[in-house]
């Protein structure tokens, strides 16, 4: 009797585990598939934060301008370009190859960025 | 003998012997409501209470005309949400000099996002000026998203490439130039080889004694290059204009007035008539600068500048919106 019960937890436990397990396993490839990570850059005092920005494949960056003067987002190697962001305004790019993306805003070029695509 | 000269005197080309190293350089802040004369390349500051011992026919020239510069309009953040009113009051200023302006150079930023409407506001407000003629140079604000086009269509009748010219007043030679197209990452504003080399023909038969007025948006001297106040190939277009024995370059770009002399060559930057911007390195990024409202109109101003026939001289007085 003590030995059945023991039997019946140790399985319930091997099935919840497992259980668990499977449902991980599920989870995260069906939500890079349907949904694309966001990461934020935001620009604030004539720069981009994070600097350097490392994502995996398949992440849609968005730049949020939070400056009282416009600033663009554009691709050194003409990769992506936004129009004029003015304040507030968000401007959204996927990356779906790997590489590493150097950016910076067309109107204060002293302005750079990059992101790192892996 | 002539090997020890060309030593010493290496970089001569005025063949005036003097050495471009040797010549005086100083880097003021001129404040607004300092009176520069510049006279066989010496600058003398007056300050403007000194004004009316200046203010005789002959200190205030046989040519006078106004700079305005960065009107942003379109700008309605904390900084200044009126910048119409302020535009108009710097219309009321000009319209109240004692000694009428030929025409007005604006140069640039005149708009903050290249609207349509923002150029029409603009454009409406001076023509209550009393001088009519306007010359434009862009300012990157006024050439976002479309490279230029519509400045160039608006402001850029008869200019070369991207809106570049040059014109003749009194037998002084005005260039304005553009430098702020095609910026690259990392780096300053640009005029660029095609400019450079149009620069270099324009000014060829110029004779050496024609005093030259350079005007574009982002100044042609290394103001602060860690935000951008500056222009990478500037030295270029100033080695070209090496000859003259009267340089004065008008800039806009950095919302505050500033000089500096360097031999033959007078820098000079104008107020804003939108906002203000930090001093140079003194806030965390160069935007705009928010004063109490009742302050608003003393960092503000326009840009009065004489030119003496004969006398070699130009003298270059900022006023305030106060």
């Amino acid at each position: 009797m003590r030995r059945s019960v023991f039997i019946a937890v140790l399985t319930a436990a091997l099935v919840l585990g497992m259980g668990t397990v499977a449902v991980s396993q599920k989870k995260f490839p069906a939500g890079a598939q349907q949904k694309p990570e966001t990461t934020e850059v935001k620009i604030d005092n004539f720069s981009f934060g994070p600097g350097t920005l490392t994502v995996p494949v398949g992440t849609s960056v968005t730049w949020t301008n939070r400056d009282d003067i416009p600033h663009t987002v554009v691709s050194t190697e003409g990769v992506f370009k936004s129009k004029v962001l003015d304040t507030d305004e968000k401007f959204s790019f996927t990356f779906s190859k790997p590489g590493t993306y150097p950016y910076f805003c067309s109107i204060h070029p002293k302005m750079t960025g990059k992101v790192i695509v892996e | 003998m002539a090997g020890r000269l060309k030593d010493e005197i290496s970089h001569d080309h005025n063949h005036d012997g003097i050495d471009r190293r040797g010549f005086l350089k100083c880097m003021a802040w001129a404040g607004t409501g300092a009176l520069g004369v510049m006279s066989g390349g010496v600058l003398k500051s007056y300050s403007l209470s000194r004004l009316p011992e200046l203010s005789t026919k002959a200190a205030l020239g046989e040519l006078s005309f106004v700079q305005i510069s960065d009107s942003h309009m379109g700008f309605n953040k904390p900084a200044n949400q009126d910048v119409r009113g302020t535009l108009k009051a710097a219309v009321d200023k000009i319209n109240a000099l004692s000694a009428a302006p030929e025409f007005m150079l604006h140069t640039g930023d005149i708009s903050h996002l290249s609207k349509p409407e923002e150029f029409d506001t603009v454009d409406q407000i001076l023509k209550s000026a009393k001088p009519k003629d306007v010359f434009y140079v862009p300012g990157e604000h006024d050439v976002l998203n479309d490279d230029g086009k519509q400045f160039l269509e608006r402001y850029g009748k008869g200019s070369k490439g991207a809106g570049w010219y040059s014109f003749d007043k009194k037998g002084a030679h005005f260039i304005g130039l553009v430098n702020v197209m095609n910026l690259k990452a990392g780096g300053l504003g640009t005029l660029g080889h095609d400019q450079l080399e149009w620069l270099e023909d324009d000014v060829k038969h110029l004779k050496h004694s024609t005093p030259i007025v350079v005007f574009a948006h982002i100044p042609l001297w290394s103001v602060y290059p860690e935000w951008g106040w500056g222009t990478e190939d500037s030295a270029q277009a100033l080695a070209y204009l090496k000859k003259f024995g009267s340089v004065t370059v008008l800039n806009g770009h950095i919302h505050q007035t500033m000089q500096k002399v360097e031999g033959h060559v007078t820098f000079h930057t104008a107020a804003s008539t939108a906002f203000p911007q930090p001093q140079p390195g003194k806030a965390d990024s160069p935007g705009p600068m928010k004063v109490p409202a009742e302050q608003l109109k003393s960092v503000l101003g326009i840009t009065d500048v004489h030119y003496v026939q004969g006398q070699h001289a130009l003298a270059v007085v900022d006023s305030t919106l106060a």
